[in-house]
């Protein structure tokens, strides 16, 4: 699963996307999440002004822009952890603006964080049966009746062993969350937020400070999810992941959306070079430039020589 | 030296009033700060808030007994939200600097002059224990073993309280093991990550600092009880601090931590302060060094001592797992 197989999962997706304009805010044919005029500002800076973005389900798109484009903001409005100042946005046709975090993972949008947030002195397995929702012992009353919760505690660690093999993390089970490695708790992140049942799983910069080595396997558990009908979406800086990875890439900069593409191709598109290195960057010279900056040394050349004449 | 005195004393404090008082006190907090990692510095309130609950409807009103202890018990969870719907949804600091104002408001308006006739000022409220001793089973006498030895009042409130401690111990223990308590660890954590598991943390946190509060009111209870008055001095700020004392001493998070913590801090007080005192009047200590009146200072300073000693050589308490520290220091 680690090698470039393209599946029937990842033909379909690619199928979809083909012949999509590169446009921001692109239509597209079954969309789970839909982004209308989303607005944050701190102060006089608006850090995020996207203005229509659709997410196609069942796909795995990346959300790239350089260092301050807002991504991570953007990631924060969607899923309820920062208010909006203004926009709307629907997850499978329901209103999310205004949503508690909570109220927004059990619908099944499940985010994970840039900074790995794994609990520290929780053992893996409790971090793991804590994804899991509509638990009868997280009831005060109820908690007080072990009887009462028992049978679902069990199945519920039956689901974490298996998604823990999974992830390569059973060997963990009893440790502390806080003695893994820092690759190994983006894993326990995200297999955690798997205990949740998402339908749409965010990951922001899944990346970030994890080893070479649990690279590839991370790509192929991102890969898994959308093999297992989940849509994906995720903020990433590494290019040859998204390029790896990514059905779609839209693209971010101060804020706004400025384009959207196929991965092979996004990054040859003018805007996105623009973005990424500034509009007014050293372009390689044309021809007729280089001869007019050519014509205008001569001349000053020739003046020269005049004045000392 | 008269050591037995100073031993009786010793073995009096481990199972006395003020280890219940005080034990209780550190349970209610040890659910808050130990398991969900809410800084609650207003403790002291939540006992004094019961205390006078009872009292003043007993005392002030004549009321029944039964109906003081409700109002206690509301009063308390009435604190709770006033404190919580407010802070608990800003970062955890505030809730420290909120709670710690409102104990010095709470004990403020107990003691304020305006309001004498309802809280009884700076003197407190007496005579409103009655109904609580006529339910005394022990007849008149003392209690005990050789010299350690019980009066039947103090031997009601103690089983009273010992009760009470027991049975938010077996409380404490069902929850923490429950997905409940798993919650609330979590948050201690990383309240944000439990919100991205789809948790309402606002009201987990609600639910532990209620929970909490209700058990320290039951230590206002017995405190209050036992001592057959109430004053508003005595829940200052620093009963709350000793009531951290004694959840660190222990270990946070534990079951029994709170307990035996108790017992150790105030058998250590009673210890080198009888020993102190002891010394002092039969003139080991020389007067030139230290006074009588001056040996309660320095009991503190030693007490101090000892504790900075126990963080420095044993920072996770005496219950606590070594591994947890360990986690805090990468």
């Amino acid at each position: 699963m680690h090698a470039d197989t393209t599946t029937a999962k990842k033909e379909a997706a690619l199928a979809v996307f083909a012949g999509l304009e590169t446009e921001p805010g692109v239509p597209k044919p079954d969309p789970i999440l839909v982004i209308d005029k989303v607005v944050r500002r701190f102060g006089g800076l608006t850090a995020v002004d996207v203005d229509h973005v659709e997410i196609q389900r069942g796909s795995i798109t990346a959300l790239i822009g350089p260092n301050g484009a807002g991504k991570t903001t953007f990631f924060n409005q969607l899923t309820g952890f920062d208010t909006a100042d203004a926009g709307s946005w629907t997850f499978n046709g329901k209103p999310m603006n205004g949503v508690p975090a909570h109220r927004v993972a059990r619908q099944g949008m499940v985010r994970t964080f840039q900074l790995t947030k794994a609990l520290s002195k929780l053992t893996v397995m409790e971090n793991m049966r804590l994804g899991a929702q509509n638990q009868r012992g997280e009831n005060f009353f109820r908690a007080l009746i072990p009887g009462s919760w028992r049978g679902q505690e069990d199945e519920i660690t039956e689901r974490a062993e298996e998604l823990l093999e999974r992830f390569k993390l059973a060997a963990k089970r009893d440790d502390f969350a806080g003695s893994l490695s820092g690759g190994q708790r983006k894993l326990l992140e995200m297999a955690r937020a798997l205990m949740v049942g998402p339908e749409l799983v965010m990951l922001d910069e899944p990346m970030a400070g994890v080893n070479p080595a649990l690279t590839q396997s991370l790509l192929g558990h991102v890969k898994n999810l959308r093999e297992e009908g989940m849509t994906v979406l995720f903020v990433e800086h590494d290019m040859d992941m998204v390029r790896d990875i990514s059905d779609w890439v839209i693209v971010m900069a101060q804020g706004a959306v400025i384009a959207e593409g196929p991965p092979d191709t996004i990054m040859s598109d003018q805007r996105v070079i623009d973005a990424y290195l500034g509009a007014h960057h050293d372009a390689p010279m044309s021809v007729e430039e280089a001869e007019e900056q050519l014509h205008e040394a001569e001349a000053e050349l020739e003046a020269e020589i005049e004045e000392k004449a | 030296m008269d050591w037995n005195s100073i031993f009786v004393t010793t073995v009096k404090a481990s199972i006395g009033l003020e280890t219940v008082v005080y034990a209780l006190a550190a349970i209610g907090l040890n659910v808050q700060f130990g398991y969900a990692g809410l800084l609650n510095f207003g403790q002291a309130a939540f006992l004094g808030v019961a205390a006078y609950g009872l009292a003043v409807t007993v005392a002030t009103f004549q009321l029944p007994f039964w109906l003081g202890i409700v109002i206690g018990l509301a009063a308390t969870v009435v604190l709770a939200f006033l404190l919580g719907i407010p802070t608990l949804r800003l970062r955890a600091d505030y809730l420290a600097i909120v709670t710690i104002a409102a104990a010095e408001i709470v004990r403020l308006i107990f003691r304020a002059v305006k309001f004498k006739d309802v809280f009884g000022g700076s003197d407190g409220l007496q005579s409103f224990s009655g109904d609580f001793y006529a339910m005394n089973p022990y007849a008149p006498g003392s209690y005990g073993i050789g010299s350690i030895t019980f009066t039947e009042r103090t031997m009601w409130v103690l089983t009273v309280g010992w009760i009470l401690v027991a049975l938010s111990c077996a409380l404490v223990y069902l929850l923490m093991k429950s997905p409940w308590g798993r919650v609330l660890k979590a948050i201690r954590e990383d309240e944000d990550a439990v919100r991205s598991l789809g948790k309402n943390v606002f009201s987990y946190k609600m639910q532990a600092l209620v929970l909490g509060g209700i058990i320290g009111c039951l230590g206002g209870f017995v405190f209050a009880l036992g001592q057959a008055s109430v004053q508003p001095d005595l829940y200052g700020t620093e009963f709350t601090f000793y009531a951290y004392t004694i959840v660190i001493l222990g270990g946070a998070a534990r079951v029994f931590s709170p307990v035996v913590g108790a017992a150790i801090f105030w058998v250590l007080l009673v210890f080198i302060g009888n020993t102190l005192a002891e010394a002092v009047g039969s003139g080991v200590i020389p007067s030139s060094i230290m006074t009588v009146s001056q040996a309660g200072s320095v009991r503190f300073m030693l007490v101090g001592l000892g504790l900075m000693l126990l963080l420095i050589f044993r920072p996770q308490g005496i219950f606590g797992d070594k591994r947890e520290i360990a986690l805090d220091a990468r």
